[in-house]
């Protein structure tokens, strides 16, 4: 399973904060999990998805650019930081 | 967002490792009781700088009634450890402890506390600056404001950017 997570603004255009998803026996990268979401719910989602300054996080690290995943792996889509 | 800037101090490879607590919590806090903290179970200590952050009533112009926070449980947690090893390594340190609230907060209460205890006051005052701008640039909360019936989400702001990347120089020790 891959557990997908959302926060902030990003949880409130989509309307969701998480979801699970099976793992395909052929293995997917976070692009392809992205496009995934797209194809599944719509293009709203790519809409959010693609916004400019998207953080993506891999296992609670973000990652710049594509990266591999494996079963069991946590990713999240989230805006820039504003705490403090 | 990876931290690629700090590089060992000579004094630093020597110590001890400063102790660090992490608290991320709805709760207020009581910046006495952190203080005593920081002190406890040692007399090295010569300085301690502490930063307490605080809610505005007035943020870009629009009044806030108020200010809710929204965190990422276990890697905002994980961050903000990171970024006070991180310190730890560039600066001789013998304590560190960092609180940041979540959920909803008004106007006039405390949001962030940072203690750094050092020997000297330099290691003190710039480690716990350069931990703040690191926290708000790095750490994933998100803050949502509400006043004047509209919510707002706040966006990052470019001057925190530059503040943190300043550290990433050797022009501040």
């Amino acid at each position: 399973m891959l557990k997908v997570l959302f926060f902030a603004r990003v949880r409130e255009q989509l309307g969701c904060a998480s979801l699970e998803l099976l793992f395909p026996e052929t293995g997917l990268d976070l692009d392809g999990l992205q496009q995934q979401l797209c194809d599944e719910h719509g293009e709203g989602w790519c809409d959010v998805l693609r916004q400019d300054n998207m953080i993506r996080a891999v296992n609670q690290v973000v990652v710049t650019g594509n990266t591999t995943l494996s079963d069991g792996d946590e990713v999240a889509f989230f805006p820039p930081v504003t705490g403090g | 967002m990876k931290l690629l800037f700090f590089h060992l101090s000579p004094e630093a490879d020597m110590k001890q490792p400063p102790l660090i607590t992490v608290q991320v919590q709805e709760d207020n806090f009581d910046v006495g009781l952190l203080q005593a903290g920081l002190l406890a179970g040692s007399s090295d200590e010569g300085a301690i700088a502490t930063f307490t952050g605080y809610v505005r009533r007035d943020n870009d112009s629009r009044t806030v009634e108020t200010l809710e926070l929204e965190h990422y449980p276990g890697m905002t947690e994980a961050s903000i450890m990171e970024i006070a090893r991180q310190a730890a390594a560039r600066w001789p340190l013998l304590a560190v402890a960092i609180v940041h609230r979540v959920g909803v907060l008004h106007p006039g209460e405390q949001i962030v506390w940072v203690g750094v205890a050092s020997s000297h006051r330099e290691a003190a005052f710039s480690a716990c600056e350069c931990i703040m701008d690191f926290l708000k640039t790095q750490a994933p909360f998100w803050k949502k404001e509400q006043g004047a019936g509209q919510e707002h989400w706040v966006s990052a702001r470019h001057i925190d950017s530059k503040r943190a990347a300043r550290w990433q120089t050797d022009s501040i020790e």
